[in-house]
């Protein structure tokens, strides 16, 4: 689903380059569960944007589902991130002034649905993380684990290629936070390809492979077994 | 084409920002009310100017005679110059152009009765033409005719004034008046444009009146039109007229206070430019005025792109397209622009027929009006100006990075 082959990143900082990304090569198979780890600096934030879409490379080669995914135009970009990928982020990113259908439903809006179709899809995917109950309530109105079930919806409702998830749980405490990665898990295992980047090793410990950065570079992966 | 969803975010996002987008419209608003306020001023100027000059036909050029005061070829100075009735009828025959011409010869108070009732009135006696020059609308009956000054008839037309104070209960056609004990016959009731004391006047035929008051062929000043003719021509038929009576009565060439010809055409001409100046010096506020309010709502828009930073890069993150977040940014502002516009013209129009119907009719100023055409043009203006307003901050929009969405606040 997503192979990376020696793909390079350097920022500029002043007047001279710092490498972030020194030659990553990886594979993650359809329908896998994979986390990434790092400390701060080594490069796992950059990763996941260049994974996401969201920012360049210079040079190497990523294809997201045998799509080479390179010097994209904005309305390219835009159109490959609306089919393939589905966003997770650490501090849920709903849009503060609509409620849980229309959130959830936004993505659905860039791709052109109807708006009867539309919702009435979001309700589908909110009864599907348990929040059908709460569907008109606005994101005030819902706890910090509530809000990510509403953003893991809205993720899954674009039927994308891969979920990519930023520390999905860096804002919950323990018990919020494995409700969501069951949830998560529970997506994968219908067989959604889904990257974790966490630093919670017991986060981390719930994927199928741990992908450890550092500077850079990719030190180690490492195939969990669970028990 | 109409888009229910997009109209949706819109007013979801105003809805948020009530203060703001109110503080944002009501510049806008402002400057569009100043803007057609100014506008009716100076068009109720307009219409004032142009009604005071209705007294008297705005095409008219006015020919009076003084004393001379240079000696030429042998005359002192000092010389009181005397039209004719044939100086009249020499410059009506000769000059190209003339479309209505009327001499006049002028009692200021005429001893007049009916029945019982005595009052002195102003008397003119003047051509069937005089009409046309001061604008004089017959009421009832007729104008004097040609076959009235041939035959030298006693007849009369009044104005309204007389027939109130003379005839209250009685039709003046027909009736004879006395003027100075002679009978004259009513023909004729007029009202005339210009003011009250307009209204007071005697008309009867020249020829008549200088029989009348045995004034033989004098005439004290008259008057000719020039139709629609452009006001270079008119300058030259001024010149005309001078140059006949100067060499008929002898006057030197540079002598100003023997004859005067004045020219209507060119007096309204001089108005009607410090009218446009006034008109334009409008447009050239109103237009700042706005020009202020739009760089507030620009300034504003600004504001809520950098707010909606966040919300902005979501939605790329989500597969918003640069060009959904720039018209999301754009019909935000030219949606606040139109209708703020709108408000301030009907807010404008308004206070303008207040102020009319407050103030009424005075000298130089009447009816203060915005005509239709204005107001749509000032309409199209604040959708342009709304664009122009969202057009730097909705490219910034769009030129905001997704990647933010990742960023923790």
């Amino acid at each position: 689903m997503i192979t990376l082959k020696n793909v390079n990143k350097s920022y500029t900082v002043g007047n001279r380059p710092l490498p972030v990304l020194k030659g990553i090569d990886l594979d993650i198979k359809d329908g896998e569960m994979v986390s990434i780890m790092g400390s701060s600096g080594s490069g796992k934030s950059t990763l996941l944007n260049i994974l996401g879409i969201l920012d360049s490379y210079d040079s190497g080669e990523y294809l997201l589902d045998g799509k080479l995914i390179k010097d994209l135009s904005e309305t390219k970009s835009a159109k490959y991130r609306s089919e393939m990928i589905g966003f997770i982020f650490q501090s849920f990113n709903l849009i503060s002034f609509k409620n849980a259908v229309e959130n959830v439903a936004l993505p659905l809006y860039y791709k052109g649905i109807k708006r009867r179709k539309r919702n009435e899809l979001a309700r589908q995917y909110l009864d599907k993380v348990g929040l059908l109950d709460w569907a008109d309530h606005m994101p005030s109105e819902l706890s910090g684990g509530q809000k990510q079930r509403v953003a893991i919806a809205r993720a899954l409702i674009t039927s994308p290629k891969v979920i990519l998830a930023d520390e999905p749980t860096g804002a919950l405490d323990s018990s919020t936070s494995y409700a969501v990665m069951d949830l998560l898990k529970k997506v994968n295992s219908e067989g959604m390809t889904v990257v974790i980047v966490t630093h919670e090793n017991d986060i981390a410990e719930k994927t199928d492979r741990l992908i450890k950065l550092k500077d850079g570079v990719i030190e180690s992966h490492n195939y969990l077994v669970h028990v | 084409m109409f888009d229910l969803d997009k109209w949706q975010e819109i007013l979801a996002t105003i809805r948020k920002n009530k203060l703001r987008t109110f503080l944002t419209a009501f510049s806008v608003m402002w400057g569009v009310f100043m803007l057609v306020l100014l506008l009716g001023v100076s068009t109720g100027l307009q219409n004032g100017v142009v009604h005071s000059f209705s007294d008297n036909a705005i095409n008219s050029i006015w020919v009076y005679s003084g004393k001379t005061s240079m000696a030429y070829k042998g005359l002192k100075p000092g010389r009181q110059i005397q039209f004719k009735t044939e100086d009249f009828e020499n410059v009506r025959d000769a000059v190209d152009g003339i479309e209505y011409a009327t001499a006049r010869y002028m009692v200021w108070s005429a001893e007049v009765a009916y029945g019982d009732e005595y009052s002195t009135y102003p008397l003119r006696a003047v051509n069937p033409d005089h009409q046309f020059l001061e604008n004089s609308l017959i009421k009832k009956g007729r104008f004097l005719n040609p076959t009235d000054l041939l035959e030298n008839r006693k007849v009369a037309v009044i104005g309204k004034e007389i027939v109130d104070d003379l005839f209250p209960d009685v039709n003046p056609l027909g009736e004879y008046l006395r003027v100075y004990g002679i009978p004259f016959k009513v023909v004729g009731v007029f009202e005339d444009t210009g003011n009250s004391r307009a209204q007071r006047y005697i008309y009867i035929p020249l020829s008549s009146g200088q029989n009348v008051f045995g004034a033989g062929d004098d005439i004290q000043q008259f008057m000719v039109t020039t139709g629609q003719l452009p006001l270079p021509e008119t300058m030259r038929m001024t010149a005309q007229i001078e140059d006949m009576l100067r060499r008929k009565h002898t006057i030197h060439p540079d002598d100003e206070s023997a004859i005067s010809v004045s020219n209507n055409n060119e007096e309204f001409q001089e108005v009607a430019n410090i009218l446009t100046g006034i008109e334009v010096f409008v447009w050239i506020i109103g237009a700042f005025t706005i020009i202020a309010g739009i760089v507030g709502v620009s300034n504003i828009m600004s504001i809520v792109v950098k707010e909606r930073t966040k919300e902005i890069g979501v939605r790329k993150a989500l597969g918003a397209t640069p060009a959904s977040v720039v018209f999301l940014i754009l019909q935000e502002s030219i949606f606040i622009t139109s209708v703020a516009g709108y408000i301030g013209l009907v807010l404008g129009v308004f206070t303008l027929e207040g102020v009319s119907n407050l103030i009424g009719e005075v000298e130089m100023f009447r009816n203060p009006e915005v005509d239709f055409n204005v107001a749509l043009i000032t309409l199209v203006v604040m959708i342009i100006a709304g664009a122009l307003a969202g057009l730097f901050p909705s490219l910034r929009a769009a030129s905001i990075k997704p990647v933010i969405a990742l960023k923790d606040e």
